[in-house]
């Protein structure tokens, strides 16, 4: 159990850190890559708490795909963060009214928060104890019968996206000389040499 | 766990899975035929769309529901259904002509609009917060592109970068909404929410006011409407016509639908932002509009005031309410498909023109075409006995029944406030000096007009079955 605790702590540790150096780096690169150490240490945090699959999820999603997007977003384009942070005094007032607005808004309503009484009897499915069938597996029970309708849908909306990325960016441009790696295959010596016999001090005509 | 293996039951599910089936394959036709099959697929699907409303009319009576209670399909589904689908298929035959003049049509858009409208058949039917949801983004990220689908333009591509950043916004406010709604009352399941919602605390009231303002964005209520004027103006014309037409009635829908299914416990906490919404969204409506010389900006805000007007039945939250937010949505489609259709036929020799400016002496160059725009705009300032009139009068009685009578007189006075710039764009037709005539109308929006004015003149004649039909409708929610 200590070693438990010394993990957890060592993980939600790291986790706040990398956290605040998320917003405080200079560097936006640095920046991505500290939000990679959180998902990281997030992730260790659901493995203590015996939610693997969720763990492997946010590593394979979040760290080998966002954040990789972020990372290329930030280095491709030339934001000027520099520039993007000097309003930030000049927001500050505003913002933390809105701030103060939205904490004390979040401390009402925990503050009511009660478990309803028919929450025990809404629950879809029984869980199951731990050592009976693994979480994704759990999981994998309802994702693909109860809730097929919503997996469905999600995986249409992200055709919509893809479609939706294609028309937006892809240009035809019929000008446009590209390799056509089939034809310079095809090319054989008698297309592309010819020997020409040149009388000396004449030239070619 | 057996219980959880059962397949549930698909047969309710069927028109969306036809179009969402039928737009795949129309998608593979379109990568593998290239620009040669636009024609084909635009056809094709408007052909699928009204498959889908046939199947829609065509499932078994009654209260269809499945997939764990978060799928419903009643009469108030199909009613809204068959709204959608054929203000999405108008849309469709309304682009036709428009691709022909203003460079290559891609035929990815009528795949988008019909992936939409499977999004606006899934919203319609959610009975849960998830489906909600998913069904919301799906009707939503086709309209992002579609808007931005000029890509040529800097005002399309404006148009679609802020509809794209106020809706992921509105999203985002909506979810926050629902994880508070879930965190209180344990469920997504709007009928398992309207049995705890009685005992729960502010927190609920929190969730639901998240909630209402993502709908309110979403069917362009005041006051989360900016978007509305500077899309309809930026985006492409038949992308208007087709944002002011079916979404509105898939978002009026999911509205009508939480507000009755999921809170029917606590109707007097959301019928007070009801009110406010209604009456900001009539007077910015009727008051803004009067300035606005082009004719798609106009448009824009005299849907927000529609959209005020039908948000009066549902503030009134009965039976009556429903099935005049109902009805007033049907008249509203056509209202709207109608007076598009001559927007996108206003064309001269250089191209489109959208300054009402251009209307005048339409009555001497296009008879036909200023008479029926100007029974369409006669109807909606709600002039009897159009289709109009009936609209706004079934809100209103449903709101006077409410007890709502400030309501009702505000709406009164608003739409007589409205009346003016509708009379005024009449007053350009029939009595300024006659502009050079716009080129011949094509003849889908012959038929698209023709309909739609139609309906709207003789529906005083017999109003019967659309008025039984949406209470019908209206009743199977209560």
């Amino acid at each position: 159990m200590i070693l438990h605790a010394i993990f957890f702590y060592l993980f939600a540790g790291v986790c706040v850190a990398s956290a605040v150096m998320v917003i405080a780096a200079r560097n936006p690169v640095h920046s991505v890559l500290f939000l990679i150490l959180a998902f990281v240490n997030a992730a260790g945090l659901f493995v203590l708490m015996g939610a693997e699959f969720l763990a492997m999820i946010l590593i394979v999603v979040y760290v080998g795909a966002v954040a990789v997007l972020f990372l290329f977003v930030v280095m491709m384009l030339d934001v000027d963060f520099v520039e993007l942070r000097q309003g930030f005094l000049n927001y500050l007032p505003i913002g933390a009214v809105v701030g103060a607005a939205l904490l004390a808004e979040l401390l009402i309503v925990v503050g009511a928060w009660a478990i309803g009484p028919g929450v025990a009897k809404a629950i879809t499915a029984p869980i199951p104890a731990a050592g009976e069938v693994s979480n994704t597996q759990a999981l994998g029970l309802v994702l693909y019968t109860r809730y097929v309708y919503f997996f469905e849908a999600a995986g249409v909306i992200l055709l919509v996206a893809m479609i939706g990325a294609i028309v937006l960016t892809l240009h035809h441009k019929p000008d446009v000389k590209r390799q056509n790696i089939a034809a310079q295959l095809a090319r054989r010596r008698s297309t592309a040499i010819e020997v020409v016999k040149v009388k000396s001090g004449q030239g070619l005509p | 766990m057996n219980a959880a293996l059962t397949i549930p039951a698909v047969v309710p599910l069927l028109p969306e899975l036809v179009l969402g089936l039928g737009a795949m394959a129309l998608l593979m036709v379109g990568v593998y035929a290239g620009e040669r099959a636009v024609r084909f697929i635009d056809g094709a699907s408007i052909a699928l769309l009204l498959l889908a409303g046939l199947i829609v009319l065509a499932l078994p009576a009654g209260k269809l529901v499945t997939f764990g209670d978060s799928f419903v399909v009643d009469g108030f589904a199909r009613f809204l259904k068959i709204l959608a689908i054929l203000g999405s298929a108008a849309a469709i035959a309304m682009s036709i002509d428009y691709a022909k003049h203003e460079g290559p049509q891609r035929f990815e858009h009528s795949v988008l609009v019909v992936l939409s409208t499977l999004g606006m058949l899934m919203l319609i039917s959610a009975a849960d917060l998830i489906a909600l949801y998913l069904g919301l983004e799906l009707m939503s990220l086709p309209l992002y592109v579609v808007a931005a689908s000029q890509r040529s333009s800097l005002r399309s591509t404006e148009a679609g970068l802020k509809y794209f950043v106020l809706g992921a916004l509105s999203s985002g406010m909506l979810l926050y909404g629902a994880s508070l709604v879930y965190g209180f009352t344990g469920t997504v399941n709007f009928a398992g929410i309207a049995q705890s919602a009685a005992a729960a605390g502010p927190g609920l009231i929190f969730g639901l006011v998240f909630l209402f303002a993502g709908f309110c964005f979403k069917v362009s209520a005041v006051p989360f409407h900016m978007w509305t004027p500077d899309v309809y103006e930026g985006a492409p014309t038949p992308v208007t016509a087709f944002f002011a037409a079916a979404p509105k009635v898939a978002g009026m829908a999911m509205f009508v639908r939480v507000a009755v299914a999921a809170f029917p416990g606590i109707t007097a906490q959301w019928r007070e932002i009801l009110v406010f919404v209604s009456i900001a969204s009539m007077l910015l409506g009727a008051f803004a509009a009067i300035g606005q010389r082009n004719f798609k900006r106009l448009m824009a805000y005299s849907s927000i005031g529609h959209m005020g007007f039908a948000l009066i039945g549902l503030a009134a939250g009965t039976s009556d309410g429903v099935q005049g937010v109902l009805v007033y949505m049907a008249i509203y489609l056509t209202m709207t498909l109608g007076v598009f259709a001559v927007i996108l036929s206003m064309r001269r020799s250089e191209g489109m023109v959208e300054s009402i400016d251009q209307l005048a002496g339409l009555a001497r160059t296009h008879p036909t075409m200023a008479f029926f725009l100007a029974m369409l705009l006669f109807s909606m300032a709600g002039v009897p006995p159009l289709a109009g009139f009936f609209a706004k009068f079934y809100v209103f009685l449903a709101a006077i029944h409410a007890g709502l009578y400030a309501l009702a007189v505000i709406g009164v006075l608003a739409s007589v406030v409205g009346a003016y710039y509708y009379l005024a764009i009449v007053k350009i037709m029939y009595f300024d000096e006659p502009a050079e005539g716009f080129a011949a109308m094509p003849y889908e929006l012959k038929v698209v007009l023709a309909v739609c004015g139609l309906f709207n003149i003789l529906f005083f004649l017999y109003p019967g079955p659309l008025v039984g039909v949406a209470s019908a409708a209206a009743h199977s929610l209560f």
